[in-house]
């Protein structure tokens, strides 16, 4: 390949895909490369996409996409070693329009970059990029084995763990940034999960787990319904498992004994287990000369604690990038300076926008008490209040009682949370 | 439902590849008092064998987390070639 293109994108993840139909529908000459066998082979996410930003780009798209259930019942579950506390939402104003789908990424991704494909763009897979090519201080194009590509703009959007950034000097990667995300596919019949989640037929439910689960650990369980399985998984922050020494992989088979969790998943057989890294505090440079970074590559994600962001904002940033690259290909300016509008596109969406809002909840969301005090304490007072043992008090007496020698703390932690989330 | 790491890796499908893209400089591990490298790695890949480290590239699953977790930095990590490695079939 000696070719010339308007723009090589580096992945074929949302984010890259995203960009590269928006791009290829503009008119422009574009590469995407993927290092997996097929869009999505190496790609891990716990299993729901919020559907705003793709629907803005493909309206209605779940109409054609391969989707597995619409998100229309939200748990989230306090679990103590022996009792459990869920607080369960319900909302038909969920389906219109659409909030949120499971989803199989290696179906999905697929899926996706087969739609820029349709729109123009080539797409080459089993391509690992080995470096960037640059002229002077500016990047001009990728270097895989002995092939070299050029292009105006490269778009990295080569997910998590993003080399070219690193290799570009926008990213440098530190533990404390990261989250690890273990799943499992477990198979079950369709009725199976219907009954199990409380389900209409073809609807779907997401359950987020806090507190026993990740033994302390800041971090959480999940559960997401697909039609005939369900994606089971933990995530934790990787510094404090390292200072437990808690095994990760132990992790995930405990969660499957938790009684509640072993009740939803009883009979089911797991089909696949996966692990990712998340970034969720790894913003890095998005920018610089030739080159744009997308999605997970720029830590792009949102963690609001019961909202948990990374694909809409890796398919919003892809388009937004498209964007960026529309306007320097006009003026035929791939500087830094010109590529700059991309962050002013982010700022001035929701991608930006809803980081900055979120700026404070990585660091109250790894408050230790909200895994270990909060539930505790929750389950502990309702245990209280449901027990007849001889001698009842009354709810706030039991509430006194549940939170004493936390008050403080607690009331301090509540402002925190306020003011974060 | 309660099943090892190795059963678990079991599942995931794997294209091999004869060539090592995580390599582990161990010379450094036995005065690493942390060995994190035991906890972090979803996959167990990283083992301890008579008081040494031990590092199986195969069965990696390419989560990332020995790019930036190993506090001695001896973790010299990279993708697998284009093509290989796991490929997730529901991901």
């Amino acid at each position: 390949m000696t070719e010339k293109f308007d723009v090589i994108i580096v992945g074929a993840g949302p984010g890259g895909s995203a960009a590269a139909y928006s791009l290829a529908k503009k008119g422009f000459n574009v590469l995407i490369v993927e290092r997996g066998k097929y869009p999505g082979a190496k790609n891990v996410m716990g299993g729901r996409m919020y559907a705003y930003a793709l629907n803005r780009l493909l309206p209605e798209f779940w109409k054609e996409a391969p989707v597995e259930r619409m998100v229309t019942r939200e748990k989230l579950t306090f679990l103590c070693n022996k009792s459990s506390v869920t607080l369960d939402f319900q909302d038909e104003n969920l389906r219109e329009p659409p909030n949120s789908f499971t989803i199989l990424r290696a179906k999905f991704d697929q899926w996706f970059a087969n739609k820029a494909v349709e729109a123009g763009a080539m797409l080459v897979p089993n391509i690992r990029v080995d470096d960037l090519l640059w002229k002077e201080k500016k990047v001009t194009g990728i270097v895989s084995g002995e092939d070299k590509i050029k292009a105006n703009v490269v778009i990295a959007a080569d997910g998590a763990v993003s080399l070219m950034s690193e290799k570009a000097g926008l990213k440098k990667f530190e533990v404390k940034q990261f989250a690890l995300g273990m799943k499992e596919i477990i198979e079950l019949p369709e009725k199976t999960i219907e009954d199990r989640f409380n389900l209409t037929h073809g609807d779907g439910a997401a359950q987020l787990f806090v507190g026993q689960c990740t033994k302390e650990i800041p971090g959480g369980g999940f559960i997401y319904t697909n039609k005939t399985s369900l994606s089971v998984g933990i995530v934790v922050y990787i510094d404090r498992l390292i200072e437990k020494k808690i095994d990760s992989h132990e992790i995930i088979r405990e969660f499957n004994d938790n009684p509640v969790v072993a009740k939803l998943i009883e009979g089911g057989k797991i089909l696949e287990y996966s692990a990712h890294v998340i970034p969720e505090t790894s913003q890095s440079g998005l920018f610089t000369d030739g080159m744009l970074v997308v999605g997970d590559a720029g830590g792009l994600v949102v963690n609001s604690g019961i909202t948990l962001r990374g694909m809409d904002m890796a398919i919003a940033s892809g388009a937004a990038a498209a964007e960026a690259v529309k306007k320097a290909m006009e003026k035929n300016d791939f500087s830094k300076k010109s590529l700059s509008y991309y962050e002013y596109l982010l700022k001035n969406d929701f991608v930006l926008k809803d980081i900055a809002t979120f700026k404070k909840a990585p660091e109250f969301l790894q408050n230790d008490r909200l895994y270990a005090l909060y539930p505790e304490v929750t389950c502990r007072l309702l245990h209280n209040l449901t027990t007849v043992d001889g001698a009842k008090k009354r709810a706030f007496d039991e509430l006194l009682e549940v939170t004493k020698g936390n008050r403080t703390k607690m009331i301090f932690d509540l402002l925190g949370g306020l003011k974060a989330l | 439902m309660n099943i090892s790491i190795e059963e678990r890796l079991g599942l995931v499908s794997f294209e091999v590849d004869k060539e090592r893209h995580i390599k582990v400089d161990t010379s450094l591990c036995s005065e690493c008092d942390e060995k994190a490298c035991l906890y972090f790695c979803p996959a167990n890949r990283f083992t301890l064998e008579e008081g040494k480290i031990k590092h199986d590239f195969e069965g990696c699953i390419e989560c990332g987390s020995c790019k930036f977790s190993c506090p001695k930095g001896v973790v010299d990590f990279n993708y697998p070639r284009g093509g290989f490695g796991v490929y997730y079939k529901y991901g």
